[in-house]
């Protein structure tokens, strides 16, 4: 490791680097409501991600299975959450909804967080002029209605999933490049890249190597506070009737359907909303637990 | 000051021409065209309709003339409204939009910043607590849940108000509430984080010390500096109170122009659709624009750059 060739004393002195990690995991597991999140967010993926099973063997309907002649029935021993006017099971379609919006939630965080940390690494790392006319961009870009943008793309080119995920992960990865250029910038100067030029290391490596790795903090924390964020942004999208088609049903379809019909069969619309912002809370609380665990700045106090 | 406000001003005008660009293009290149969802016309009215409206002209040609119209305020003809342009159907939507949005903003800037406040200074109490948890769920219950639940509570179970239109004063009171909820809640929790990283200031135990009261501290010493991320947070949130309201004026039945600007995309109303989006650009750059001096004019350190 470069470290120890330059200082040898210290890296004696100081613990194995997994402390700050085992560290941030016992402050997280401090923290009540940022486990409590962890675990709801842990309980919903399973089920949502194990739905074709559940379907087949638990709920015994599938999420496109119609039955009008049955039409919309309030909860039962036989539909667990109820049915929709075509008959089709509530618990199966919100299984199924669940997968899709933390598919998007999660897919197109990534395409954001991909984005976003190149990017801002590349302007920090880079400095002067490139840094400048990077950022400048970055400005400029914020300036821009994204929402109307995404709506625009949903409209023109079709309601593509994967074009879901590119469009939400194209507007969502602003904020990350100006996290990530900061940190790059006070990183940069340590001793350890110092150290790891002076050995004659190239600037690539450098970074990706000896400089990413210190930001994954930042980037986790932030990539937790955008799935809620791009969830609640799909779930936009579908009430315009922008996102996924039917069939297929995400939360925001199924919450949309149900604000219509929230007089006549009130738990069409109870069950997604209580389920979505279940999910977001439990998102958020995470997110907040994983700064205070992980971010030096917080942890002062 | 008047530097910085005036080289802003200069940069919004490049970002303007990029956006009404893409738009155009994105527009133009996309599948569909405006006359293709009307019920079947036949060759020759298409093709008059389109030579009427400069549709027929090759495309770049057609972005040129546009930028011209653009360029002396004239936003061209709606396809839709044919009777009307597109300015006047933006005056005629957007008081109803901007009075949304501003009693919107009043909600979530007096319930924000009083929730923020109280909670600062009475952390980890039950005074900390429960406006925040009140915030966690403003801030989990997106726009159309709150919406349906608040219009099923107060219109249709207590009968306070209607549960849609857009005609007396109580019609402002769901959809003002139903939009200013989110924003309450992000104010409330910056507001919250940036008091009490300055309560925990040195200046401040110097003003403890001297014998200044809680309110004194709070509101002469503290303010200041704590809101300085609800400040930075208000130019986008202003945006985002303009074209959040698509939901809530669905939701309300209100003549607003996120209604417009969504069909009009529907449609493929191409000026319409140009009109709205550097529409709605001006006023996100306006409001960053104020964000940003609030900015500099409230924090000292900031004045000097």
């Amino acid at each position: 490791m470069p470290e120890t060739t330059l200082q040898p004393v210290e890296a004696i002195e100081t613990e194995p680097s997994s402390s700050f990690w085992m560290d941030a995991w016992h402050r997280l597991w401090k923290n009540k409501l940022a486990v409590f999140g962890l675990a709801i967010v842990a309980i919903l993926s399973a089920l949502c991600f194990s739905e074709p099973f559940l379907c087949r063997h638990v709920i015994g309907f599938t999420y496109e299975q119609q039955n009008l002649v049955l039409g919309p029935a309030p909860p039962s021993r036989l539909h667990w959450l109820g049915t929709d006017p075509l008959g089709r099971d509530l618990l199966a379609r919100l299984l199924y909804g669940g997968r899709i919006s933390l598919m998007v939630g999660i897919l197109a965080t990534a395409v954001s967080l991909t984005i976003g940390v190149l990017y801002g690494a590349i302007a920090g790392f880079a400095g002067g002029k490139l840094d400048m006319v990077l950022m400048r961009c970055v400005d400029i870009l914020y300036a821009l209605p994204f929402t109307i943008f995404v709506i625009l793309l949903m409209v023109f080119f079709g309601q593509n999933i994967i074009l879901l995920f590119v469009a939400i992960g194209a507007v969502e990865w602003l904020t990350m490049a100006r996290i990530v250029r900061g940190q790059v910038m006070s990183l940069k100067h340590q001793e350890f890249v110092e150290a790891a030029r002076a050995l004659g290391l190239r600037r690539r490596r450098i970074l990706l190597r000896h400089i990413l790795p210190n930001l994954l903090g930042p980037i986790i924390v932030y990539a937790t506070l955008t799935v809620p964020e791009v969830m609640l942004l799909e779930a936009f999208l579908s009430f315009l009737g922008l996102g996924v088609q039917p069939p297929q049903s995400s939360w925001g379809v199924l919450i949309k359907e149900g604000a219509e019909m929230m007089e006549e069969y009130p738990w069409l619309l109870i069950y997604p909303a209580v389920a979505m912002a279940l999910t977001l809370f439990a998102l958020n609380f995470l997110g907040d637990g994983l700064r205070d665990a992980l971010d030096v700045r917080a942890s002062k106090d | 000051m008047l530097r910085f406000i005036a080289r802003r001003v200069l940069e919004t005008i490049p970002v303007l021409f990029i956006i009404a660009t893409v738009t155009f293009f994105m527009m133009r290149l996309a599948p569909g065209g405006p006359f293709d969802t009307d019920k079947q016309v036949s060759k020759e009215v298409r093709a008059h309709m389109e030579a009427h409206y400069g549709l027929d002209k090759p495309l770049f040609e057609q972005y040129l003339l546009q930028m011209k119209h653009l360029l002396q305020g004239d936003l061209g003809p709606s396809f839709k409204y044919p009777s009307r342009t597109v300015n006047e159907i933006i005056a005629d939507a957007f008081p109803v939009s901007l009075e949304l949005g501003v009693e919107s903003l009043a909600v979530a800037l007096v319930l924000g910043l009083l929730a923020g406040m109280i909670a600062s200074f009475r952390q980890n109490s039950a005074w900390d607590h429960i406006p925040m948890a009140l915030a966690m769920i403003g801030l989990c219950v997106p726009t159309f849940v709150m919406g349906p639940l608040l219009i099923s509570a107060f219109a249709l179970h207590l009968d306070w108000f209607d549960a849609a239109g857009w005609f007396l004063p109580r019609d402002r009171v769901l959809p003002a509430l139903t939009l200013g909820a989110f924003y309450a809640a992000y104010v409330a929790r910056l507001a919250r984080g940036g008091l009490l990283e300055i309560l925990n200031q040195d200046f401040i135990r110097t003003a403890r010390a001297k014998g200044a009261g809680g309110a004194r501290i709070l509101l002469k010493h503290a303010l200041r500096g704590g809101l300085l991320p609800v400040v930075s947070f208000l130019g986008p949130a202003a945006a985002g109170l303009l074209t959040g309201s698509f939901v809530v004026e669905t939701i309300f039945g209100i003549p607003g122009l996120g209604r417009y600007f969504v069909t009009a995309a529907f449609n493929r109303d191409y000026f319409m659709v140009m009109g709205a989006v550097l529409f709605y650009a001006v006023f996100v750059i306006v409001f960053n624009l104020l964000a940003d001096i609030a900015l500099v004019w409230m924090n000292p350190r900031l004045r000097f750059e």
